[in-house]
């Protein structure tokens, strides 16, 4: 009977040796280090996007010689640099894209605390999702664009009224991705949650949060871009001083003074701010999140 | 489920008769509905090793979820010393933590460790299955067998004296199972576990248990069983088990071939 507890023999303990040897010779064998790419690699990856950008350049750069089009409609790589530039040397370029980022990262923070709330709730009872998650899905198929009028009528020209838009857009998203991923994890570790005992609170902490993380990035992704756009487009339409500058606000003026220059730059500003945010802050999250569950190819 | 405390019928706190009692339990999943577990009664004493054997549809999956409190019993019921641990044939590691804190998380909802005591009992745990140079690792970096044993230590870490086990080696290569084999039977010689081993592979369950439970199919009854004796070191391929296996295997398919027509 093993019942009690005697001191192992000498025979035990040889036992035991040979079985920790076997082990670790066969762990030894059916593992292998993996193999970590050189840091060029690396880079190289990062930079190799600046091809594409050079061909495009190239080309505008070329149609530009060319003379295709008159200035006032297709004004060339130089003169929307200039432009630029221009709005620089006045101090209204930096304040502009400092104003929309921070705009645009403390709606997409509001929403990430307004969303994790609803989209948990939603992804644990049945019964809060055949109430609310029809009206969810449709408000994240409805452009934001369409509450500006709205906003501007319920909040004036005002801050509320930017965050409002930024908000209708970015929470929907990030809302369904949390439900999404909530909906993918594999009961096994539903399962294996249980039978460690965890809990109410520690259930979702520490077993439901992880197991979603993979859907709820992507929610959060889909999220940010969501918020970037709805504020550009409320930048665009709530013009006002009171707001401030942005750069909706500058692809505004461009627009008022016919300026293609400023309207081109402004557009690029948009777009090379939205890429440098999916570079820098999420796609090393995912590339991490997906090598540390092994699921990087 | 009833968990056994001392004022229990049953249970004395001074020595203790059994560490699972089943009594009389059927389950159904619809009512009115097919019979999965057709009157079930059994008691495993303390430290005991049973090994429960079946084809498909005997039951077991559904006699250890109802064991583990997973799900209830429609008749009859069920006592066990402390809620169960269970064991799965997937090792069903979190794949967001690595080996060693995945033993930790068992540690943190057991409760009553600080973060140092957590992370060097994991270690000790860890090292008891050999692979106490594994506790930074990723599951999806170590092999099938260690992941195997990383569950183990999770489970043990969770501190409970029943270990359910439900075909935890049915996906693992013969090499690797048999390493097993001789890993949790030195568990659990070293600990004062009891353990109901689920399995389809009669060899392994004479291999492991003290008593082996041969189930009936559809529906799950308790047909036969056998006491293991057989002295000195088992081993998957001892005379001593293939001879018993054998026997229990003839049974088997006589409940087989039942099912023919």
């Amino acid at each position: 009977m093993p019942t009690e507890t005697t001191e192992p023999s000498s025979a035990e303990r040889a036992q035991e040796r040979n079985l920790s040897e076997l082990n670790a010779g066969l762990d030894a064998l059916e593992t292998h280090d993996v193999m970590r790419r050189p840091i060029s690699h690396g880079i190289a990856r990062a930079l190799s996007p600046l091809i594409a950008i050079g061909a495009v350049v190239l080309v505008w750069q070329t149609l530009t010689w060319l003379r295709w089009q008159p200035d006032w409609i297709l004004p060339g790589p130089g003169q929307v640099w200039d432009s630029l530039w221009n709005q620089y040397e006045q101090d209204i370029l930096v304040e502009s894209v400092l104003n929309s980022i921070r705009r645009a990262a403390q709606g997409f923070l509001i929403s990430i605390v307004v969303a994790t709330p609803i989209g948990l709730a939603l992804g644990l009872s049945r019964k809060l999702r055949a109430i609310f998650g029809p009206i969810l899905v449709g408000l994240q198929q409805l452009p934001s664009v369409a509450w500006v009028p709205a906003a501007i009528i319920w909040f004036g020209l005002s801050d509320a009224t930017i965050y409002t838009v930024v908000l209708l857009g970015a929470v929907p998203s990030i809302a369904n991705g949390l439900i999404a991923g909530m909906d993918q994890i594999p009961p096994i570790y539903l399962r294996a949650g249980d039978v460690l005992g965890a809990r109410g609170w520690n259930r979702i902490v520490r077993i439901v949060l992880p197991a979603a993380w993979p859907g709820y990035l992507s929610g959060l992704e889909q999220g940010w871009a969501f918020a970037w756009r709805s504020l550009m487009a409320a930048e665009l339409i709530a013009v006002s001083p009171a707001l401030g500058l942005g750069i909706g606000q500058m692809l505004d003026v461009g627009r008022t003074l016919g300026d293609m220059a400023l309207v081109l730059g402004s557009i690029l500003v948009i777009l090379f701010v939205g890429v440098l945010v999916e570079r820098v802050v999420f796609s090393p999250i995912r590339t991490r999140t997906l090598r540390n569950r092994g699921l990087l190819r | 489920m009833t968990i056994a405390s001392g004022e229990h019928p049953g249970v004395t706190t001074g020595e203790l008769e059994y560490a699972v009692r089943i009594e009389h339990v059927t389950k159904r999943y619809v009512s009115e509905g097919p019979v999965i577990l057709d009157d079930l009664s059994l008691d495993v004493r303390p430290g005991e090793f049973v090994s429960n054997v079946g084809a498909s549809g005997c039951g077991k999956s559904t006699l250890l979820n109802l064991l583990a409190g997973l799900d209830k019993p429609t008749a009859g019921f069920i006592e066990t010393l402390d809620a169960p641990t269970l064991i799965f044939q997937e090792p069903a590691l979190m794949p967001w933590l690595t080996a060693g804190r995945n033993v930790e998380l068992a540690l943190f909802l057991r409760g009553g460790f600080s973060r140092a005591e957590r992370r060097a009992k994991a270690q000790e745990l860890l090292a008891k299955v050999n692979l106490e140079r594994s506790f930074d690792q990723r599951p999806h970096e170590l092999s099938g067998g260690m992941r195997q044993r990383v569950a183990i230590a999770r489970a043990l870490a969770q501190g409970r004296s029943i270990m359910l086990m439900d075909e935890p080696f049915a996906a693992l290569d013969a090499i690797t199972r048999d390493l097993l084999h001789d890993e949790l039977s030195l568990i659990w010689e070293e600990t004062n576990l009891t353990v109901l081993f689920v399995t389809h592979n009669v060899r392994e369950a004479v291999r492991l248990g003290q008593r082996v439970l041969l189930m009936s199919s559809r529906p799950g009854r308790f047909i036969r069983e056998w006491q293991v004796d057989i002295d000195g070191t088992r081993r998957i391929d001892s005379p001593a088990v293939a001879d018993l296996a054998s026997h229990i295997t003839d049974d088997l398919r006589e409940e087989i071939r039942r099912h023919a027509n």
